[in-house]
């Protein structure tokens, strides 16, 4: 398998450094706020965002908008999660400008269309965004922050995740392999 | 003493230090690789396990560094956010994310990485993570019961198996290393490749595995805060600069009983730990309040 790459593009930082880097970052996280980072939590807050938006009288008559609004005082998008985020696609913009890898690009595997892949990331992104909310986080804020403070429930999900996309690995190897 | 919000850093504040928080998170992302969707689904097929090692790191140098500044009581480890346990929803929401892991190729923190840098396939994802996310507050009542469900609360996995956090501190620490030994090994058979590795890296890595032993050890083995304060009230009562008076536990509540109008009982635990039980009669004024006088 290989990986095309463009010339000028500069190689990956040493995993190990860049996991320890983020370990920083996070450690940090816990010390300023007293919790982990995350990012399933700002698509939850755009989506309630939305619907209030779109569907207010629905979001009134709605459980589930009615509690995310008490716990929420401020509103949707006042929360650390979103700011988080937006620094998020910050880092990562500069980070890919300074190691020359920002270009519109549609990465796939070599067997796949374009119309495959935009089908197959749009529904992994679906399972994904729908499994966030049912398990209290995704990757970033269930299994590495879980990891992070000793949670049972976050490295829980975190042995869940990574069974799960290892058992189906074998049923879409033709997403992904040669 | 950590964490710094709300007391000593406002929620306001926080939401300008989440950004250069996020801002770091995600440079550190993008520089490991994770903005691109091959590297990422390589940990399943085996050709590729940069994110084991990345995520694996990044886990183990945050409990490491959490346990180190509780133990030294720079961080408050019974305030900071545990993860709450609710086992059906965590173990089969995992499931379901580990198939939009295999099938879309990303999870969300790297699916915003990858949008960062122009990946189409990315904002794919991310559109269709935002119709998941919708799809779940809309059927919300549906799952209500699943969502709920065998709630453990907020344990973490020491106390579920009744050893200590740094009993286990220890032990993934050693299993993050075992994983990065054996992946090694895969990674060079998968891609069928001898790759050496310098002496000098290699040097490096041992190091870097001894300071993380040596964290742990200091944690492990040396005083902490608790134990140096316990110390110095030992050793004030020794030299009798302060005079301490005890009482064991059923005389006072003999006391209490008995004569309960001319004892004043001061509970000086935080708020939440008076209310959650006290002592008959007593008064709770929390350590730290002690000195201001209202």
């Amino acid at each position: 398998m290989k990986i095309e790459e463009t010339n000028s593009a500069k190689t990956y930082m040493n995993p190990y450094l860049a996991g320890f880097l983020l370990g920083l970052v996070l450690l940090a996280t816990i010390y300023i706020t007293g919790r982990g980072l995350g990012a399933s939590g700002a698509i939850k807050s755009a989506v309630v965002a939305t619907v209030e938006t779109v569907a207010p009288q629905h979001a009134q008559n709605t459980a589930f908008y009615k509690n995310f609004d008490n716990e929420h005082p401020e509103g949707p998008w006042k929360n650390f999660l979103v700011f988080e985020v937006v620094g998020v696609l910050v880092g990562a913009f500069f980070s890919g400008i300074i190691a020359n890898r920002v270009s519109l690009k549609l990465e796939k595997g070599p067997r796949v269309t374009n119309l495959t892949r935009v089908i197959a990331a749009s529904l992994g992104g679906a399972f994904f965004g729908y499994g966030s909310q049912l398990g209290r986080g995704c990757t970033s804020g269930s299994a590495l922050s879980g990891m992070a403070v000793l949670s049972l429930g976050g490295i829980l999900t975190m042995l869940a995740i990574f069974g799960a996309a290892y058992a189906l690995a074998f049923f879409f190897r033709k997403l992904w392999l040669k | 003493m950590g964490p710094l919000v709300p007391f000593i850093v406002s929620e306001e504040l926080s939401l300008v230090i989440a950004f250069f928080l996020g801002i770091g998170f995600g440079f550190t992302l993008e520089q490991a690789g994770f903005s691109s969707t091959k590297k990422l689904v390589g940990l399943f097929y085996g050709y590729d396990f940069t994110v084991l090692r990345v995520f694996f790191t990044a886990g183990i140098t945050a409990m490491a560094g959490v346990l180190l500044m509780g133990h030294y009581g720079i961080l408050d480890l019974s305030i900071i956010y545990v993860n709450p346990t609710f086992l059906n929803s965590a173990l089969l929401g995992g499931a379901v994310m580990g198939a939009g892991f295999i099938i879309g190729g990303f999870c969300p923190g790297t699916s915003v990485c990858a949008l960062a840098v122009g990946k189409m396939d990315a904002l794919a994802f991310l559109v269709g993570a935002f119709l998941g996310v919708l799809a779940f507050t809309e059927s919300f009542p549906l799952v209500e019961e699943l969502y709920m469900a065998n709630n453990l609360g907020q344990i973490r996995i020491s106390e579920y198996f009744g050893i200590s956090n740094i009993a286990f501190g220890f032990m993934l620490a050693g299993m993050a290393i075992a994983a990065f030994v054996a992946t090694w090994f895969i990674e060079n058979k998968v891609n069928k490749r001898e790759t050496g590795i310098s002496a000098t890296l290699r040097n490096k890595y041992a190091l870097s595995a001894a300071a993380l032993f040596v964290v742990l050890g200091v944690v492990a083995f040396l005083p902490g805060k608790e134990d140096i304060i316990n110390r110095k009230i030992a050793e004030a009562k020794r030299q009798q600069t302060c005079v301490f008076k005890e009482i064991a536990a059923d005389k006072l509540a003999d006391q209490i009983v008995s004569k309960y109008y001319t004892l004043n009982v001061i509970d000086v635990r935080p708020t939440e730990k008076f209310e959650e039980f006290h002592l008959p009669f007593a008064i709770n004024i929390p350590f730290d309040k002690l000195m201001d006088r209202q």
